[in-house]
C-alpha cells in the first residue's frame, strides 16, 4: 500500500499542477443556461406571482418555506450551475474516453481535487470578510517541507505530523492576520508579502534538497494512500473540513459575523462586532487549513521539493470566485467554493484525457474566472433592481 | 443635579463632555440628562455637534473630557457593543445595514438567540423578527435581503433592531427624514409606547413641529456648545429657532438683489432609471436656484448627471444654448459648468495634496504649456483665490487635510471659481462647517449671483434654502414635485412638497 504513492509520486506531481486549473466547453455551456432560469424566476416574482415559485431542487434547509428569499435562489442557482457544468464535463469526458471514470479514474479525480478543495474552504472564509490570502500556496510548500524534514528517518505518527503542519500554518496565518486586522494594511499587500517571505524561508531552508518518500514513515504515507470502503482518506478529510466550515459559517454567530463584516464593515463596527478579532481568526483558520494541506501533501506524495504548491494561491482564489464567493465579501458558501475547486481540477484532468493541449488550460481557467466575476456583477445589479422593484410594488 | 424639577434620576447622562477631531472642536462642555419615560429633543443647526454627541452616547467616540453616567455611575464605552449591552439603541441618520444578509439577520446580528452548543436558533430569529414587524405594523418578510430596501423600509429595520433588545435608551438621529406622514405617525406611536414603558428617548429632527409633538424636554446646541436644556412646555417654535441660530435669520442670509438675465442652464426631461425621472428646469444668469428635498430624493444625483459625472439615461442639458455631451465632465467644464460636490473629502479635494495643487487641478492646461505645469502660475492662481475668499491658512504648500472644514470648502470653491464658470452648481455648500464660515460662503454665493453667475444649490438646510434662493425646486422620490418662487417658499410649503404631501402643486414640467 505504501509502495503505491511512491511509485506514482513523480507522475502525480507532474500532472497535479496542470490539472488544478483549466476548463472546457462546459463553462460556457454551464454558465449561460445557469443564468436563464435564475432570470426567469426573478421576472416571475416581479410580476406579482409570489405564491408559486418552483422550489429549488437542492435540498432545502430545515425551515424550508415555500417563499425562499430571492438571494437564496441565486446562491443555489450558482451552486447548481457549477454542479451541472461539472456533471456535463464528467459525462462528456467519460463518453469520449470511458477509462476516465473507471475505479482508478474516480480515485484520481477525488485525490487530485481534495487538497485544492481544502484550501478553497480556508480561502472562502477569508474572502467572505472582504479580504484575501495569497500566501496559502507558500504555506503549503513550507509546511510540506517542514513536516517532511521533521518525520524523515523517524517513525512519528501521522497525527503528530498533521498537528505540526496545522501549528505552522496557524503561525503563518496569524502573522498575516495581525498585519491585516490590527496593522490595517491592505490584505492584498500583506499576503503577497507573506507569499514571498514564506517562499524565501522555504527555499533557504531546503537549499535545493528534497524530502524522499523512502524516508517518510509508513504511518504518514498511509494517510495519503489509505482508504475506507474504497474511498481514499484525503477526500474524506476534505469533505469533513468542508462540512464543518459550512456548518460553522451558517449556524454560529462568529460565522454570520464574518458575512456581516464583508457585507458592510462600517455597519459591522456599529453592530459591535469584534471585526479585528474575527478577521484575525479567519486568517488563522486559512493558515491552519493551508498547514493541514501541507501535511497531507507530504502524506500523499512523499517526495517533496521546496516549491511544492508554488503558484497555487491563484488557483485557490479562482476556485473560490468561480464557486460564487464574491471577491467583495459578504456573499457565497464554502460548498460553492468546493464545487469551483472540483470543476477546475476535473477540467484539468478532462483536458489531459481528451488530449487537449495544456496551453489551453490556463486560458480556459481565466475565461471561467472572468465569466464568474461578470456573472456576479450582472446578477448583483439585477437582484438589486429586482428587489427594489418588489419593494416599490 | 443641575436639572430643576427632576423627578426620577437620569438613566443616562453626559456631563461636561468635550470632543475634538484634530483642530476642530466638535463638542465643548456639553451636558445632557435623559430621564426614563421622557422624550428629549436635541436641537441645533447642521454642524452643531448633534451627531458627535450621539456617537459619544453610542460608544463610537470616546470623549476627550467629561463623563458618561449610566444610572448615575460613570461608565466608559469602549465600543458600540458596550453601549448596546448597556441598553442604548441608536438609529443613525443613514441606515447601516448589511445588504447581503436577510432582514432577520440584520436585526439580530451579534446577538442571535442560541440553542445548545451555541448554535443560532434560526427559528427563534425568524419568529422574533416577524413579531417585531407585526408590532411595527409593516409587511416585510424576515428572510428578505436588505439589499434594495427603500430608505423608509431600511429605517423600519433599524427601528426593529432597536426594539429587539428592549432598549432603556433609544436614540434617534433624524429618523423621520425619509418617512412619509403615515410612516412617521406609526413610528411616533411606537416611540410613545416605548416611552410609556419607561424608556428614555433622545430625538433629533429638523422638523420643529415633530419635536413639539413628541418631546417633553429639549437641549439646544450651537457650534458644539451647550445653549439650553429646558422643558418644551413654555416654548414656541420661534424661541427654539432663536436658541439654535443665536441671531436673526436676515442677518445670517445676506441676500443681494440681482438682475436676472438669460437662461444659462436648461435641463430637459433628464432621467436616470431608478434614481430620478423626467427632471426639467432652468437656471438663469444672476439667479440662485435651490434644489430642496429629503435625503435620498435624488438631488445630488441630478446635479451629478447635469455635470456628467453620472450618465443620464435620457434627457438633455443645455448650457448657454449649446447642448452638452452626456456623461462628460470635461465637456461640462469646457461649457463653463462647475460642480462643488457634496462630499468634499472624497470627491472635492485631494486631501494629501497642497492647497495650491488642489486649486490648480481644474486649470492645469492653463498653468503652463507643452504639458508642463509652471509652479509660479499655479501659486499665483492659488494666492489670488485664497485672498479673494479670505482663506485662513499657514502656507499654500500645506496639505488641505489640515484645514478646518470651512476652509476646505473655500478651497473647493476656489478650485471651481478659478475656472471662471457661467454656471456654478454647489451641493450642500455649507454642510459641516461653522456658522461664521457658513455666512461667508452665503455672502460669496450672493455676490457671485449679483455679478451674473447662475447658481444651482442643493441643500438640506432649510433656512439656507429659504434665505438664499430666488426660486426653490423641490424633489420627492426622484421627481421634481414643486417649483416655488422666493415669496411662496416657506418651511411649510417646501417640507410639504418634499414629503410628497402636495405632489401635484406647481410641478415643473
Amino acid at each position: 500500500m505504501t509502495d503505491l504513492p511512491r511509485l506514482r509520486s513523480p507522475a502525480q506531481r507532474d500532472c497535479l499542477r496542470p490539472r488544478a486549473r483549466c476548463a472546457d466547453r462546459p463553462p460556457a455551456a454551464g454558465a449561460a443556461p445557469a443564468k436563464q432560469p435564475r432570470h426567469r424566476r426573478f421576472t416571475r416574482k416581479d410580476s406579482g406571482v409570489t405564491a408559486t415559485i418552483e422550489s429549488p431542487p437542492a435540498a432545502p434547509e430545515a425551515d424550508g418555506r415555500s417563499a425562499r428569499s430571492l438571494m437564496d435562489l441565486v446562491f443555489r442557482a450558482r451552486e447548481l450551475s457549477i454542479g451541472g457544468a461539472l456533471l456535463v464535463l464528467i459525462l462528456g469526458t467519460w463518453l469520449a474516453n470511458p477509462s476516465f471514470l473507471d475505479d482508478q479514474g474516480i480515485k484520481d479525480l477525488l485525490l487530485n481535487s481534495s487538497i485544492l478543495v481544502l484550501l478553497a474552504a480556508g480561502q472562502s472564509v477569508v474572502v467572505i470578510t472582504r479580504n484575501i490570502d495569497l500566501s496559502v500556496g507558500s504555506v503549503v510548500g513550507l509546511t510540506a517541507f517542514a513536516c517532511g524534514s521533521f518525520v524523515s528517518g523517524t517513525d512519528h505518527s501521522a497525527l503528530t505530523t498533521v498537528l505540526l503542519g496545522i501549528g505552522l500554518g496557524v503561525l503563518c496565518g496569524l502573522v498575516s492576520g495581525l498585519l491585516v486586522s490590527f496593522g490595517k494594511v491592505p490584505a492584498l499587500v500583506v499576503t503577497l508579502g507573506m507569499l514571498y517571505v514564506i517562499q524565501g524561508i522555504d527555499h533557504a531552508w531546503a537549499h535545493g534538497e528534497q524530502i524522499n518518500a523512502s524516508n517518510v514513515p509508513d504511518d504518514v504515507l498511509g494517510l495519503g494512500s489509505g482508504s475506507i470502503l474504497g474511498i481514499p482518506y484525503l477526500p474524506l478529510i476534505s469533505a469533513a473540513v468542508l462540512a464543518g466550515t459550512a456548518y460553522y459559517l451558517r449556524t454560529y454567530r462568529g460565522g454570520r459575523e464574518l458575512y456581516a463584516i464583508g457585507s458592510n464593515p462600517e455597519a459591522a463596527r456599529l453592530a459591535g462586532i469584534p471585526i479585528r478579532r474575527r478577521v484575525l481568526a479567519a486568517y488563522a483558520f486559512s493558515g491552519a487549513v493551508a498547514g493541514f494541506a501541507g501535511a497531507l501533501w507530504l502524506a500523499r506524495f512523499g517526495t517533496v521539493v521546496a516549491d511544492a504548491a508554488n503558484g497555487w494561491e491563484l488557483t485557490v482564489v479562482s476556485s473560490v470566485v468561480v464557486g460564487g464567493v464574491a471577491i467583495t465579501g459578504g456573499v457565497g458558501t464554502v460548498w460553492g467554493a468546493a464545487l469551483g475547486a472540483l470543476l477546475l481540477t476535473t477540467m484539468g484532468s478532462a483536458l489531459v484525457v481528451l488530449k487537449v493541449d495544456s496551453f489551453w488550460q490556463q486560458a480556459i481557467t481565466g475565461v471561467l474566472l472572468l465569466a464568474a466575476i461578470t456573472t456576479d456583477r450582472i446578477v448583483n445589479l439585477r437582484t438589486t433592481s429586482a428587489l427594489r422593484k418588489r419593494s416599490r410594488r | 443635579m443641575n436639572q430643576p424639577d427632576s423627578g426620577p434620576a437620569p438613566v443616562l447622562a453626559l456631563t461636561d463632555i468635550s470632543k475634538s477631531f484634530g483642530a476642530v472642536r466638535a463638542l465643548q462642555d456639553v451636558s445632557l440628562h435623559l430621564y426614563p419615560g421622557e422624550a428629549h429633543a436635541l436641537a441645533g443647526e447642521n454642524g452643531a455637534g448633534k451627531s458627535t454627541l450621539i456617537k459619544t452616547l453610542a460608544g463610537v467616540h470616546r470623549p476627550d473630557a467629561g463623563q458618561v453616567l449610566l444610572d448615575g455611575e460613570p461608565v466608559v464605552f469602549n465600543g458600540p457593543a458596550d453601549a448596546r449591552d448597556a441598553g442604548i439603541a441608536v438609529i443613525y441618520q443613514e441606515p447601516t445595514l448589511f445588504p447581503d444578509l436577510s432582514i432577520a439577520e440584520n436585526i439580530f446580528m451579534g446577538r442571535q438567540p442560541r440553542t445548545s452548543l451555541g448554535r443560532i436558533d434560526r427559528r427563534a430569529v425568524h419568529g422574533a423578527t416577524a413579531a417585531l414587524m407585526t408590532r411595527l405594523g409593516v409587511d416585510l418578510d424576515p428572510e428578505r435581503l436588505a439589499r434594495g430596501l427603500s430608505i423608509a423600509d431600511q429605517q423600519i429595520v433599524e427601528i426593529a433592531k432597536a426594539l429587539s433588545f428592549d432598549a432603556r435608551v433609544l436614540i434617534m438621529d433624524e429618523p423621520t427624514a425619509a418617512l412619509t406622514g403615515s410612516e412617521t405617525a406609526r413610528l411616533f406611536s411606537v416611540v410613545r409606547t416605548l416611552r410609556e414603558g419607561g424608556a428614555a428617548v433622545l430625538f433629533i429632527s429638523h422638523r420643529l413641529e415633530e419635536i413639539f409633538e413628541l418631546c417633553q424636554r429639549v437641549t439646544t446646541l450651537r457650534d458644539g456648545r451647550w445653549v439650553a436644556s429646558e422643558l418644551l412646555g413654555g416654548l414656541t417654535e420661534d424661541d427654539l429657532v432663536r436658541r439654535m441660530v443665536g441671531r436673526d435669520l436676515d442677518e445670517l442670509y445676506p441676500k443681494q438683489a440681482t438682475t436676472v438675465g438669460g437662461t444659462a442652464l436648461s435641463v430637459r426631461r433628464l432621467t436616470r432609471e431608478g434614481v430620478f425621472r423626467d427632471v426639467s428646469f432652468e437656471v438663469r444668469e444672476g439667479e440662485i436656484v435651490a434644489l430642496a428635498g429629503l435625503v435620498g430624493a435624488g438631488r445630488s444625483e441630478v446635479v451629478q448627471a447635469v455635470f456628467g459625472v453620472d450618465k443620464a439615461d435620457a434627457g438633455e442639458v443645455h448650457v448657454g444654448g449649446e447642448r452638452l455631451r452626456a456623461g462628460s465632465p470635461t465637456a461640462a467644464m469646457a461649457a463653463g459648468v462647475a460642480l462643488v460636490p457634496e462630499d468634499r473629502r472624497q470627491r472635492g479635494l485631494v486631501m494629501e495634496a497642497s492647497i495650491e495643487r488642489n486649486i490648480g487641478l481644474t486649470g492645469l492646461d492653463r498653468l503652463g504649456s507643452g504639458g508642463l505645469v509652471r509652479r509660479a502660475l499655479e501659486r499665483g492662481r492659488a494666492t489670488d483665490w485664497a485672498v479673494k475668499l479670505q482663506l485662513k491658512y499657514n502656507r499654500l504648500s500645506d496639505a488641505v487635510g489640515v484645514l478646518s472644514g470651512g476652509n476646505q470648502q473655500k478651497v473647493v470653491l476656489a478650485k471651481w471659481l478659478a475656472t471662471d464658470p457661467a454656471v456654478l452648481i454647489v451641493d450642500e455648500p455649507t454642510r459641516g462647517i461653522d456658522v461664521g464660515t457658513k455666512a461667508e460662503v452665503h455672502r460669496l454665493l450672493s455676490s457671485l449671483a449679483a455679478e451674473g453667475l447662475a447658481v444651482l444649490m442643493v441643500s438640506s438646510d432649510l433656512p439656507e434654502v429659504l434665505g438664499m434662493a430666488d426660486r426653490v425646486l423641490v424633489m420627492h422620490e426622484g421627481r421634481l414635485v414643486a417649483e416655488l418662487p422666493r415669496a411662496e417658499a416657506t418651511e411649510e410649503t417646501v417640507m410639504a412638497a418634499a414629503t410628497g404631501r402636495l405632489a401635484g402643486e406647481g410641478a415643473a414640467a
